[in-house]
C-alpha cells in the first residue's frame, strides 16, 4: 500500500512545491499582464484536474486493492458518465481557450500609436535601428551589407539617411509608449526575448517579423536569445534599458545616423545620391 | 462468396460484449477488406508515395510565388519520354488482357517490351538532364530547375524500383511450361497497376512544370 | 515490393487465397543465419528491433547525463559549446526516433501484432526482415556521424535551417548533418516496409472471429500509430531531401539570402519557415506515434492487472482514432512564435485544445477502470499508475503551451523541456518498462526478479518526477533551453544553481537504475522464476500459444478461433475471473456474457 502513499505524496507534494517555490516569474515590466493572468487561470483549472484525478486514483488503488474472494465489477461502459465527463472537459477547455485567444488577438494587433524600432540578430549579437526624424525605417537588403553598411540599407531609399544605427548589444526604449519591434535576422533564426516583457518572436532571415508591447517600468532588463542559433546561442545576450524621455533622448543623440556613418567612412558620393532621391520626393 | 461488409462506422460502433453482437462476430472470418494482401500492400505503397509527391507539390506551390522563380524550358525530348511511358501503359493493358486469357507467351513478349521501354525512358530522362546542364540550367540556378531535377530523379527512382518488381514478374512467366497461373496473373496485375500509377505521377509532375 | 507470400497448394487452379498465412511448418528456420540473423519470424525481428533501439538508446541516455553534468557542474566534465549542442541534438533525435518509435512499432509491433490478432506471422515476412536491416543500417549511419571530422550535427533535433547547414553550427558544414539526414531517410524507408506489414496484418490476417472491435487496445494503438507514420514520415523525408540538396548542391529550397560571419552565401529566396511546417507536419504526429502505442499498451496492462474490463472500450478506440486524425491539424502549435502568419495562431490553438478532449477521455477511462476493479499491485500495474500521473501532468502542461498566448512567454524555455519529457519521454518509457515486466514471461518463459523490479520502479518514478516537475518552474522564470552555460539571469527570482544540481543528481540516479534493470533482464532470462503459461491470467491471444515462449508459427496446428473481446475479466457467473478470447461459449455456459 506504499503506492497509495506514493500517489498522495506526488500529488500533494506537487501542490506544496507550487505554493512554496521561490522560482517564479519575475515581476512583469510590460503590458502583457493578460498572459500572466491566463497562466494563472490555467493553473487553477489544470491544477484542480490534476489533484482530482490523483486523489481519485489513490482512493481507487486503496479501496479496490486485490482480494482473493472478490470480483471486479463487470461494466463495459457507461455512456452517460462518459458523455458527462466529455462535456465537462469541453467546457473547461473553452474556459482556457477563450481568454487565451483574446490575449493573442491583442498580441498580434499592433496599436496605431506605436513607434517602431528594428532589431537585427546575427551570430551572435544584436544590432538596432531607429527610424530617425522622419519616423520611417528605410528599406534594406542583405545584398547591400558590407563594412560601411552593416544594416544593408538601400542608399536610394529616401527614408534611410536619417535612420539611427546602433551597432551594439544594448537598446534603450521609452517607458509607457507602445513599441513595435521589427525583427530581422541576417544569418539564421534568433529570438529577441526579455523575460520581464513576456513577449517573444523568432527572427527569420528572409522575412521581417514583429511583435509589440508597452514597457511599464523603467529599469534595466537582460535580453536572452530564445531560438537556437548555433554554437554561440547561449552567449547571445544584451540589455534593454527602459528610460524616461529625457534619458532616452540623450542616448539617441549619442548614436550615429546612417548619414553620419557614411560620412565618417568617406562615402559622401552615396549621401549625395540619397539626398537627391529625397529631394525628388 | 461472402456477405457485404459493414461500413467502417458500423463496425466501430459495435458493442463487442453485447450477446447479440457476439453471435454475429463469432462467424466473422477476420479480414477487413475483400482484397488480396498483395494488392493492399501495393495500395499502401502507392499511398505513401502519393503523399510524398503531394508534399513536394505543396512546397513547389509555396516556393513558386517568390520572385526568384525563373521558368525552365521543356525540351522536346520530354514529350517523347512521356509518349514512351504512355505506350508502356497501353502495352500493360494488352498484357493484362493476355494474362486474363491465359496467353502467357504473349504476355511474356510484351513484358520484355515494357522493360525495354522503361530503359529507354530512363536513358531519355538522363539525356534531358545532360541537355539541360549543357544549356546552363544547373540545379542551383533557380528553384524551378531544382524542382525539375528533383521530380525527375524521384520519378526515375520509382521506376527503377518498379523494374525490380518487373524482374519478379517476368520470372513468374519465364518458363511457359511451369507457370502457376494464379500467381502469374496476380503479379502481372500488380505490376501493371504500378506502371499506370507511375504514368499518372509523371503526367501530374510534367503538367505541373509545364503550366507554371 | 509487395511479394506474394501465399503458397500455392493447388497448381493451375484459381483459388481464393486461404486466410491463414500458411501451414505452420513452413516457418521453421533451417540454420543459425535464418534463425537469428536474417530471420523472418516477426517475434525475432521484434526483439532485434528492441535490442538495437535500446543499444542506441543508451547512447542517448549517457548523452543526457553529460548534458546534465554540464548544466549543473560546469567544468567537471570538460566540454565545449559545440560538444554540448551535439549531445543535445543526438540525445533528442535518438530518443524520439531511434529509441521510442523503433521500440514501440518495430519492437512491440512486431512481437505483439501477429500474436494478438491470431496470425502465424506478418503477411510479408521477407519485407519485414528487410525492414529491420534497413533500420539497422540507419542506426549505423547515425552512429557513424560520431566518427567523421567535425563530429555529429549539433543543429538541435529540429534541424532548423539555415542554422543546421551552415558553419555556425557544429557539423553544419561537414558530414555531420549529411549523415543525420541520410540516416533519417533510410529510417523512413525501412519504416515504410515495416509499417506495410503492421497495417496489412492487422487489417487482413486476423484470425476467425477477430473483428476490429475485439482487438486489444494495444493493437489499436500500434495500428493507428503506424497509419499516422504512413502520412507523417513522408514529410520528414521530403524535408530531409530538400535540405540535403540545399546543403550539397546549393539549391535554395529553405535557404534565403544570408550573410554569415561577413560572408554572403549563394542561396537566395528560400523559406526557412517552410521547413518548419514540413518538420512539424511530421513532428507532431510523431509525438502521437510514440504516445498511441503507449496508450494502447497501458490500457491492456491496467485492465489485466485490475482484473476488470477496460472501461469504455469503444470510447477508447474512438479516442485513439480521433486523436490520430486531429494530430495532423495541430502541427503549427510548435510555431506560434516562429514568425509564421500570426493569424494561424487562432486556428492551431483551437485544434490543439480540441485534441485535449479525447485525450482527457482516455485518462478518465484508465482511472475508471481502476474503480471497482480488483487491483493487483504487480510491477506492470505500478508502472501504469506512474504513467497515469506522469501523463496527466505532462498533458495538462500541454494546455499551457497549446494556448497560443500562454505559449509566448513559455516557448523555448525549460518549461517546454519539462513538458515534453513528461508527456513523450518519461510517460512512454514508463509504459515500456511496465510492459517489459508484463511480457517478459511470454518472451522468455520466466519472471523478472520482483525485488530488483520494485527498486527499479521506485527509483525510476520518483527520480524522473523530481527531474522534471521542478524544471517547469525554471521555465516560468524564463530560463531558456539549449543553453550551454546556464547562468543566473537577471530576470530569475531565485538562484537556479541548487535546483539544477538537484535535478542532475536525480537524473544520474534515475539513469543508473536502468542498468539495474538491464542486469535484471540478463540474469532473469537465465535464472528467473519459471512463469508457465499465462501467468497473469490475461484474456488476449498472445498468451494462448502452443509453447511458451512461442515458437515460429506461433500457434498450434489450428489457429485459435476468437469468441469474445479481449476484456472478459470478472464476468459474473464464470468460474475464473477471466475468460480467454478463444474460449468457446460452451465452456463457460454459466457466465453472464454467454446468456442472452
Ligand atoms: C532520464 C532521462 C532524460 C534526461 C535526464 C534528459 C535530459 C535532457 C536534457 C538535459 C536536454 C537538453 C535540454 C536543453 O539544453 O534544452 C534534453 C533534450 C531533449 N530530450 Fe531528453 N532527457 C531524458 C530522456 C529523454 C527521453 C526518453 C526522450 C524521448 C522523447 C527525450 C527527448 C528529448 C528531446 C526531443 C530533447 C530536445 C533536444 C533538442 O533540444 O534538440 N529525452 N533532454
Ligand atoms: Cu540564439
Ligand atoms: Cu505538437
Amino acid at each position: 500500500m506504499f503506492v497509495v502513499l506514493l500517489v498522495l505524496i506526488v500529488i500533494l507534494g506537487s501542490v506544496v512545491f507550487h505554493m512554496v517555490s521561490p522560482w517564479w516569474w519575475s515581476e512583469i515590466a510590460s503590458n502583457w499582464v493578460g498572459m500572466d493572468d491566463t497562466i494563472i487561470l490555467t493553473f487553477w483549472i489544470t491544477g484542480a484536474v490534476f489533484v482530482a484525478i490523483g486523489l481519485f486514483m489513490a482512493y481507487c488503488i486503496w479501496k479496490f486493492r486485490y482480494q482473493k474472494d472478490k470480483r471486479a465489477e463487470y461494466e463495459p461502459e457507461n455512456s452517460k458518465l462518459e458523455w458527462t465527463l466529455t462535456i465537462l472537459t469541453t467546457i473547461g477547455v473553452i474556459a482556457l481557450l477563450a481568454p487565451g485567444l483574446i490575449v493573442w488577438n491583442n498580441f498580434v494587433t499592433v496599436p496605431k500609436g506605436a513607434y517602431e524600432i528594428e532589431v537585427v540578430g546575427q551570430q551572435w549579437g544584436w544590432m538596432y535601428r531607429l527610424p530617425g526624424k522622419d519616423g520611417v525605417l528605410g528599406t534594406t537588403s542583405i545584398k547591400n551589407i558590407d563594412d560601411d553598411n552593416p544594416f544593408g540599407l538601400n542608399t536610394d531609399d529616401p527614408y534611410s539617411l536619417d535612420d539611427v544605427l546602433v551597432d551594439a548589444d544594448d537598446l534603450h526604449i521609452l517607458v509607457d509608449r507602445p513599441l513595435k519591434l521589427n525583427l530581422r535576422a541576417l544569418d539564421v533564426l534568433h529570438d529577441f526575448y526579455v523575460p520581464q516583457f513576456r513577449a517573444k518572436m523568432d527572427m527569420v532571415p528572409g522575412t521581417i517579423t514583429y511583435y509589440w508591447f508597452t514597457p511599464i517600468k523603467t529599469g534595466e532588463y537582460e535580453i536572452l536569445c530564445a531560438e537556437y542559433c548555433g554554437t554561440g546561442h547561449y552567449a547571445m545576450l544584451g540589455y534593454v534599458y527602459v528610460d524616461e524621455q529625457k534619458e532616452y533622448d540623450e542616448w539617441v543623440n549619442e548614436q550615429m545616423t546612417f548619414e553620419e556613418v557614411l560620412a565618417s567612412n568617406g562615402k559622401s558620393d552615396l549621401i549625395k545620391i540619397a539626398l537627391n532621391k529625397k529631394n525628388d520626393l | 462468396m461472402e456477405t457485404k461488409k459493414d461500413s467502417i462506422i458500423d463496425q466501430l460502433t459495435q458493442k463487442p460484449w453485447d450477446p447479440a453482437q457476439v453471435k454475429i462476430d463469432n462467424s466473422h472470418e477476420g479480414r477487413t477488406f475483400n482484397l488480396h494482401v498483395g494488392k493492399l500492400g501495393l495500395r499502401y505503397l502507392m499511398i505513401v508515395s502519393t503523399i510524398m509527391f503531394c508534399l513536394f507539390i505543396v512546397t513547389y506551390g509555396d516556393r513558386m510565388v517568390y520572385d526568384d522563380w525563373v521558368k525552365m524550358p521543356e525540351p522536346f525530348l520530354l514529350w517523347i519520354n512521356t509518349f514512351v511511358l504512355v505506350i508502356s501503359s497501353i502495352i500493360f493493358v494488352r498484357i493484362q488482357i493476355a494474362s486474363k486469357k491465359n496467353q502467357f507467351k504473349k504476355a511474356k513478349r510484351d513484358l520484355i517490351l515494357v522493360g525495354f521501354l522503361a530503359l529507354i525512358f530512363l536513358i531519355g530522362q538522363f539525356l534531358v538532364w545532360q541537355n539541360m546542364v549543357d544549356k546552363g540550367y544547373y540545379v542551383y540556378g533557380s528553384p524551378a530547375n531544382a524542382y525539375f531535377y528533383l521530380f525527375t530523379a524521384l520519378h526515375g527512382l520509382h521506376l527503377l524500383g518498379g523494374l525490380v518488381y518487373w524482374v519478379m514478374t517476368i520470372r513468374k512467366v519465364w518458363n511457359i511450361n511451369n507457370i502457376i497461373i494464379r500467381k502469374a496473373k496476380h503479379t502481372i496485375e500488380l505490376c501493371s497497376i504500378y506502371w499506370h500509377f507511375l504514368l499518372a505521377v509523371w503526367i501530374v509532375l510534367f503538367g505541373l512544370m509545364l503550366f507554371t | 515490393m509487395a511479394a506474394d507470400s501465399y503458397e500455392d497448394v493447388v497448381k493451375n487452379k484459381e483459388t481464393i487465397p486461404a486466410l491463414e498465412v500458411a501451414p505452420q511448418d513452413l516457418y521453421h528456420a533451417k540454420s543459425f543465419w535464418t534463425k537469428y540473423i536474417f530471420c523472418q519470424d516477426a517475434k525475432v525481428i521484434g526483439i532485434q528491433y528492441g535490442l538495437t533501439a535500446v543499444a542506441i538508446g543508451l547512447v542517448g541516455l549517457v548523452s543526457s547525463w553529460l548534458m546534465r553534468m554540464q548544466i549543473a557542474f560546469p567544468g567537471l566534465i570538460p566540454m565545449d559549446a559545440a560538444q554540448y549542442y551535439q549531445l543535445v541534438t543526438m540525445h533528442g533525435m535518438i530518443m524520439v526516433v531511434y529509441l521510442l518509435t523503433a521500440l514501440f512499432l518495430g519492437g512491440f509491433g512486431n512481437f505483439l501484432i501477429p500474436l494478438m490478432v491470431g496470425a502465424r506471422d506478418m503477411v510479408f515476412p521477407y519485407v519485414n526482415m528487410v525492414s529491420f536491416w534497413v533500420f539497422f543500417l540507419a542506426v549505423i549511419i547515425l552512429a557513424a556521424s560520431y566518427f567523421v571530422p567535425g563530429g555529429p550535427t549539433g543543429a538541435g533535433w529540429t534541424l532548423y535551417p539555415p542554422q543546421a547547414i551552415t558553419s555556425g553550427t557544429p557539423g553544419g558544414d561537414g558530414l555531420g548533418i549529411v549523415l543525420m539526414l541520410v540516416s533519417l531517410a533510410v529510417f523512413v524507408i525501412g519504416f515504410t516496409m515495416g509499417g506495410l506489414n503492421y497495417v496489412i496484418t492487422v487489417l487482413q490476417a486476423r484470425t476467425r472471429g477477430m473483428t476490429l472491435m475485439r482487438l486489444p487496445l494495444t493493437v489499436w494503438g500500434i495500428f493507428t500509430a503506424t497509419v499516422l507514420a504512413l502520412f507523417a514520415f513522408p514529410a520528414l523525408f521530403v524535408a530531409g531531401i530538400m535540405m540535403t540538396l540545399d546543403n550539397m548542391l546549393g539549391t535554395s529550397f529553405f535557404m534565403p539570402a544570408i550573410i554569415q560571419f561577413g560572408e554572403k552565401l549563394t542561396h537566395e529566396g528560400g523559406s526557412p519557415i517552410l521547413f518548419q511546417h514540413l518538420f512539424w507536419f511530421f513532428g507532431h504526429p510523431e509525438v502521437y506515434i510514440v504516445a498511441l502505442p503507449a496508450f494502447g499498451i497501458v490500457s491492456d496492462l491496467i485492465s489485466v492487472h485490475a482484473r476488470k474490463n477496460i472501461f469504455g472500450y469503444r470510447m477508447m478506440v474512438w479516442a485513439i482514432v480521433i486523436i490520430g486524425g486531429l494530430s495532423f491539424i495541430v502541427w503549427a502549435h510548435h510555431m506560434y512564435v516562429a514568425g509564421m502568419n500570426p493569424w494561424f495562431g487562432f486556428f492551431f490553438a483551437t485544434t490543439t485544445l480540441i485534441i485535449a478532449v479525447p485525450t482527457a477521455i482516455k485518462v478518465y477511462n484508465w482511472v475508471l477502470t481502476l474503480w471497482r476493479g480488483n487491483i493487483k499491485l504487480t510491477l506492470p500495474m505500478l508502472f501504469s499508475i506512474a504513467f497515469i500521473i506522469t501523463f496527466v501532468n505532462g498533458g495538462l502542461t500541454g494546455l499551457f503551451l497549446g494556448n497560443v498566448a500562454v505559449d509566448v512567454p513559455l516557448s523555448d524555455t525549460y518549461f517546454v523541456v519539462a513538458h515534453f519529457h513528461m508527456v513523450m519521454g518519461i510517460a512512454p518509457v514508463l509504459v515500456i518498462l511496465g510492459s517489459v515486466y508484463h511480457w517478459f514471461p511470454l518472451i522468455t518463459g520466466r519472471f523478472l526478479n520482483e525485488r530488483l523490479g520494485r527498486i527499479h520502479f521506485w527509483v525510476t518514478f520518483i527520480g524522473s518526477y523530481s527531474i522534471y516537475f521542478p524544471m517547469h518552474y525554471l521555465g516560468f522564470m524564463g530560463v531558456t533551453r539549449r543553453y550551454f552555460e546556464v547562468f543566473e539571469g537577471e530576470a530569475f527570482t531565485y538562484s537556479i544553481t541548487g535546483i539544477n544540481q538537484f535535478i542532475t543528481i536525480a537524473a544520474l540516479i534515475t539513469g543508473a537504475v536502468q542498468f539495474l534493470f538491464i542486469y535484471n533482464i540478463i540474469v532473469s532470462s537465465k535464472f528467473g522464476k519459471k512463469a508457465g503459461k499465462n501467468p497473469w491470467k490475461a484474456c488476449s491471444l498472445e498468451w494462448r500459444t502452443k509453447d511458451v515462449p512461442p515458437t515460429h508459427g506461433n500457434f498450434d496446428k489450428e489457429l485459435p478461433v476468437v469468441y469474445r473481446w479481449a476484456y472478459d475479466y470478472s464476468v459474473p457467473g464464470a468460474d475464473e475471473d477471466y475468460i480467454t478470447q478463444d474460449t468457446p461459449p460452451s465452456a463457460v455456459a454459466n457466465a453472464r456474457a454467454e446468456q442472452t
